[in-house]
């Protein structure tokens, strides 16, 4: 298969869009969360996305060849939230491992059917690696701010967990994304570094994608952007970007940033505007295409496509209207240093 | 990237805020006071726990211009990892300090990875060395790579320390050798600590010493391209402690020359460096004579010339301008600024200042906490500053909480146990939903202000809600959740909570929630209160509002109002920005079956008028709500006359007003006049309607809403409401003109002469009341008697001012039918101005001002609506219908114009 930096030389990129947002199209009920085999939970599973892959693989793997469909190069594992820490919400922290070997089986079955039928065309599987619910930098009870939820080497364990599921599940790459606790990433590129050291397999690359929260220009946690990028160049990703919170407009002047400041590829995924009042997503395919178009025009990104909000439909208008269009140059590096 | 050979020269490191040391950066400063082995007071206050004041050492230290903060916890007596992990998670709450990056400073490994897994940004690692062997340096430098740190290499080996510019350079070339090679670690993430020994000590052969630092220093910049060379400066004037003249000069002079020689970055007090320009020259002489070792009696002499000089004891200088404001001005900076440091002593002045203590709470610290809010919002604020304001308020809420007990209990013994009753407010993230900050803080925010929380975690069930809440009897409910399916879930709790007949309020908070959302989706459902809080910082004005018996009925009318408002204007407004094509707004229309539809003939067609009017019939149908208004009293009427805090004011001026109007009624001060007409119409199946009256037509023209709506909703033109002429069917349309202002200037006049004001208001505003009390009068005759579709109607006068009638009777200049010129054809349909006495201005303003005119409209789908933004292809569809040219259209449509 064509290795991706080829690929990335060549063209822009594009990744899939929204998970949630087409699952909920399903309007799917406790029961199809829970399917057969957890029909005696004892706790309320609704909501949790990531159950889907084992009890309606069907409808993931739909979501998957929609995008596949719609043109995206790199689509993402079903497992944002399939971490012990996020799964003891739903009380399944056990399935942790599983979850993420079969999210990234699913992709890869989809993916593997898409370059079978095109093979200068390959597709490529991102594991999704989610920030969890906890965050490691910031205290959840405000008069105790030296307090945590949860300790490093608990998160990095977790995200260990994970990244051998995703890796024994066939990942290409590894997608750490919305972050908004540089320190939840920090651990999360440790354990990656941990499990290809430890398993002696071929290291995947990482995809770094981190989320500026609010107008202040920061994450949550309460970096500028720079210092973000700087926390997390010791992973020497594949590509570094943004992603969710804001739409693609809002985005801008950040995306200016850091395609100024990055040594890697750039990525940029966008909600479909902001959410209104309704927390509904109202920009259509058009506006999120064009708001993609001019970043790339402006060269300002190597890999595009979409988040919440965002559909197939979306995916397609981003694929067509960056085609022609040539993709950032990386900076020159200085190889003594390099 | 303009010069990537700069960049990939420099260290790049991070606290919040990137820092970079390039090849031609100017001198870092590592602030060293946050180090218990420099810092005998940072030391003891680590000892002892207080965390608190420790920080205020490292803020000092960064407000005396350290770019790097060094900390470092090796003390026998202490926990080294606990004490590190401790100060380091409280030093990330604390931004001022965060901004910048951190040193995590040991000589026992394990206290540096355990520091490592605390902080966000890139660090420095200080220190690890070949001192113990190649294996154990390869290790902890893996380490460090995993956590992206940059390390500091003192020059040691397991020969020992370097001492002369020989060993210096060779343990540095052989630790550089084993990073890049063996470890792969980026040459620029290496810095050298090449030792810094004490000078003038007396030992002849420590006179060198820093000689031979600034040599090697010099020496391996040249050799190791990429790295940067630090040291522990203090150690230079080791023999000159407590004499801080002399010791602030050697470090200057030192720092001069070595950084001449490439030395980047160095650990120093930072509130202790003289500009080398302002040490004394005499003294700056001494000292480079000790430090660059030229002169043989150099020690000597400095010796003699520090026993000279008296150790003048330094201020910490600090900009403590603001200390000089008013008590609420030192409030809100403490909030805003994050600072505790005043903030008990500036609280027990404002309560000593304020009548109560919660005065103090609801006063200056809400009014600080709404800045904060505001300043979040417009992202100059991020969120753990947000956090650090709510901690200051927590301070002083805690100061203050001792004397709201103790007022709280002598209002017990006074009035009895129930008085001493504070809220109880139940929170919870929404079944489906597991985030919980928000709703953390909120918890918070509230318990500092004295209200008993219970907070029931995340993914809570209504049911288990709506349980608790009768359990523990709570007076307040308040869900919060940050995914989108929450809001579902919220409407949800709202019917339960109608269906099981709660009573209390449901307050509505979280990321994606919205006032917008609270209004449409989830306060219809219920009807004692339902409120959406912006933020934690509001959550506390509004819950005291919400339990206080005076204040929550006018609150919960306000609101309720407001959301009516909303839901308006999303109607109209629901994706604002997008707008249809004239000819899709118009295939949108209101969809009305004419064939199943036949309109009442009405009782009398053509026009009638009314001569001096009954004024006491008309005041039957007074609505005393605006009228409150206009005299800017808000609540809702008669329970106004009763509320407890404007109840006396309102009563008041309700019996001024019931005076006035019964002398206005009796002895005719006023004279009422009208014209209705009812006449056969049809509409073109456009937005036009024409009017027959006897053998004349008349096209009436109306504007049709332009903003894309939801599915299912019609873009609305009042013509959609009249049926068309291919119908087949006949219809009718009604239009009507009423003053109650005929004879007012004579009493203004009067009044005016008698400089009374209040009374001048009060005629003016009763005649306002008296002309819609009139529309209304003669809307329900039309109704019921004229036209009569609606013969058997009885509705309440509340009913009637709910608008629970059939039909509309909009008015030209207002929402449904904004355009001002078509109010001349209304006047000449119905002869207004001869029958009524009511005159057009040039303007199309009615005189007299307490006057009221519009069309009626009869189908049962009619509704009032507003017309919002039109787009150029409908100005010029009605500037062709009007006859107009553009700019005339333009003109007369400025306010509906989207530009």
């Amino acid at each position: 298969m064509k290795k991706i930096t080829d690929c990335l030389s060549e063209r822009i990129l594009i990744l899939d869009g929204a998970m949630g947002t087409m699952i909920q199209r399903h309007q799917l009920s406790e029961a199809d969360f829970r399917g057969e085999r957890f029909k005696d939970h004892r706790h309320d599973l609704k909501g949790n996305n990531d159950l889907l892959s084992i009890t309606r693989p069907d409808i993931i793997l739909g979501i998957h060849n929609e995008y596949l469909e719609a043109g995206s190069d790199i689509i993402e594992t079903n497992t944002f939230s399939s971490t012990s820490i996020a799964q003891a919400d739903y009380h399944l922290e056990s399935l942790a491992f599983e979850l993420n070997v079969a999210g990234a089986k699913l992709a890869r079955r989809a993916a593997d059917e898409f370059t079978a039928k095109n093979p200068s065309r390959p597709r490529y599987v991102a594991g999704s690696i989610g920030p969890t619910n906890k965050t490691l930098s910031l205290s959840p009870d405000v008069s105790n701010p030296g307090y945590r939820a949860v300790t490093f080497d608990e998160v990095a364990n977790a995200y260990y967990e994970q990244v051998h599921g995703l890796s024994e599940g066939g990942a290409d790459l590894l997608l750490i994304e919305t972050i908004f606790d540089t320190l939840n990433a920090k651990a999360a590129i440790y354990a990656i570094k941990k499990y290809f050291r430890e398993s002696g397999k071929p290291a995947l690359p990482i995809m770094i994608s981190g989320t500026i929260t609010d107008a202040s220009g920061r994450t949550l946690s309460g970096q500028t952007l720079e210092a973000f990028y700087i926390s997390v160049m010791h992973a020497r990703p594949l590509s570094v970007g943004l992603n969710c919170a804001l739409g693609g407009k809002q985005m801008r002047p950040y995306m200016e940033e850091l395609s100024h400041i990055a040594s890697c590829y750039v990525s940029c995924y966008p909600n479909a505007g902001l959410p209104n009042a309704m927390a509904e997503y109202d920009e259509t395919p058009e506006d999120t295409a064009g708001v993609l178009r001019e970043f790339a025009r402006a060269g300002f990104v190597n890999i595009v496509g979409g988040c919440c909000g965002t559909t197939p439909a979306h995916i397609k208008k981003i694929a067509e209207e960056v085609k022609a269009i040539k993709p950032r140059k990386l900076p020159e590096p200085v190889a003594e240093f390099v | 990237m303009d010069n990537p050979d700069i960049l990939l020269s420099s260290l790049t490191l991070s606290g919040l805020e990137p820092v970079s040391i390039r090849a031609d950066s100017l001198f870092v400063n590592v602030g060293e006071r946050t180090n218990v082995t420099g810092s005998k007071k940072f030391a003891r206050l680590v000892r002892e726990g207080q965390f608190e004041e420790a920080l205020s050492i490292a803020r000092q230290q960064v407000e005396n211009g350290a770019q790097i903060l060094d900390v470092n916890m090796d003390d026998a007596l202490l926990d080294g990892e606990k004490a590190m992990v401790t100060f380091l998670n409280l030093l990330q709450a604390e931004p001022d300090i965060a901004k910048i990056p951190i040193m995590i400073d040991s000589s026992k490994f394990p206290i540096i990875e355990a520091g490592l897994k605390c902080v966000q940004g890139k660090c420095i690692v200080n220190s690890i060395s070949l001192k113990e062997g190649e294996e154990k340096f390869i290790h902890e430098a893996e380490i460090c790579l995993d956590f992206g740190a940059a390390v500091v290499v003192m020059a040691f080996d397991e020969k020992g320390q370097a001492d002369s510019t020989g060993r210096r350079v060779e343990i540095a070339q052989k630790a550089f050798d084993v990073l890049t090679k063996k470890v792969g670690f980026p040459p620029t993430d290496i810095i050298f600590d090449l030792n810094v020994f004490p000078v003038a000590t007396g030992i002849e052969e420590h006179n060198i010493n820093a000689v031979s630092f600034i040599e090697a220093t010099r020496v391996v910049k040249q050799k190791l391209p990429g790295v940067k060379i630090s040291g522990g400066v203090s150690n230079l004037s080791f023999s000159f402690r407590g004499n801080d003249t002399v010791r602030e000069a050697m470090h200057s002079v030192f720092l001069y020359h070595a950084i001449k020689a490439g030395m980047d970055m160095g650990i120093v007090n930072a509130g202790q460096l003289k500009v080398y320009d302002e040490i004394e020259p005499q003294l700056r002489e001494l000292c480079e004579d000790v430090i660059l070792n030229r002169n043989p009696d150099a020690t000597e002499k400095l010796l003699a010339f520090a026993e000279s000089v008296k150790s003048q004891g330094k201020k910490v200088e600090k900009d403590l301008s603001w200390r000089n404001g008013t008590v609420e001005e030192r409030l809100s900076h403490s909030l805003i600024n994050g600072i505790t440091d005043f903030i008990e002593g500036d609280t027990e002045e404002a309560r000593l200042k304020y009548p109560k203590p919660l005065d103090v709470i609801e006063g200056p610290l809400m009014a600080g906490m709404n800045v904060v809010g505001d300043l979040f919002g417009a992202g100059k604020m991020f969120l753990p500053q947000v956090v650090k304001s709510a901690r200051v308020m927590k301070k002083s809420v805690a100061v203050l909480n001792p004397y709201m007990e103790a007022e709280k209990e002598k209002l017990a013994a006074e009035k009895g146990a129930d008085a001493m009753k504070n809220g109880r407010i139940l929170l919870a993230t929404v079944k489906g939903d597991v985030h919980d900050i928000g709703k953390n803080i909120v918890g918070v925010v509230l318990g500092c202000n004295g209200y008993e929380v219970i907070d029931l975690g995340v993914m809570v069930p209504a049911e288990k809600i709506l349980q608790t809440a009768k359990e523990k009897e709570v007076d307040i409910i308040g869900v919060s959740g940050l995914i989108t399916p929450s809001l579902d879930e919220m409407v949800h709790v709202a019917r339960e909570m109608k269906r099981q007949q709660f009573t209390l309020p449901l307050l509505i908070g979280g990321a994606t929630t919205s006032r917008t959302h609270t209004a449409v989706k989830i306060a219809p459902e219920y009807d004692h209160g339902v409120v959406h809080v912006l933020d934690a910082s509001r959550s506390v004005t509004t819950v005291s509002t919400l339990l206080n018996t005076d204040t929550r009925p006018a609150f919960l009318e306000k609101t309720k109002t407001e959301y009516e408002d909303v839901r308006e204007k999303f109607r109209n407004k629901r994706s604002a920005k997008q707008y249809l094509s004239f000819a899709d707004a118009r295939s949108n229309k209101v969809k009305i079956d004419w064939a199943a539809y036949t309109s009442r003939k009405p009782n009398f067609l053509g026009i009638q008028s009314f001569e001096n009017y009954d004024l006491n019939e008309i005041a039957q149908f007074i609505d005393w709500g605006p009228f409150f208004i206009a005299w800017e009293m808000h609540g809702k009427f008669p329970a106004i006359l009763t509320d407890k805090i404007v109840g006396k004011e309102a009563k008041k001026l309700y019996d001024d007003a019931r005076a006035l109007l019964y002398k206005i009624i009796t002895q005719k001060w006023l004279t009422a006049k009208a014209a209705i007409g009812i006449f056969p119409a049809n509409s073109n199946s456009k937005e036009t309607v024409i009017i027959k009256n006897k053998d004349t037509e008349t096209p009436l023209e109306f504007l049709r809403q332009q903003i894309k709506k939801v599915q299912g909703e019609p873009n609305v033109c009042l013509a959609d409401f009249i049926a068309p002429a291919e119908s087949g069917k006949q219809d009718y349309m009604g239009a009507f003109a009423v003053t109650t202002g005929l004879g007012i200037e004579k009493w203004i006049g009067y009044f005016e002469k008698d400089h009374d004001d209040y009374n001048k208001i009060m005629l003016k505003a009763l005649a306002d009341r008296l002309a819609e009390a009139f529309a209304e009068c003669m809307h329900e005759r039309v109704r019921k008697e004229f036209w009569g579709y609606a013969a058997c109607e009885k509705l309440t006068n509340e009913e009637l001012i709910h608008e629970d009638y059939k039909g509309i009777r909009p008015a030209p200049g207002y929402p449904a039918c904004p355009e001002h010129t078509e109010k001349r054809k209304l006047f000449k349909l119905i002869q207004a101005t001869e029958k009524a006495e009511i005159i057009l201005t040039d303007h199309l303003a009615m005189y007299p001002a307490s006057s009221v005119s519009g069309w009626y409209f009869s189908h049962p789908d009619s509704h009032y609506f507003g017309i919002g933004k039109i787009l150029g292809d409908q100005v010029a569809d009605y500037s062709k219908r009007k006859g107009w040219t553009m700019e005339e259209a333009e003109h007369w449509l400025r306010p509906q114009l989207n530009d």
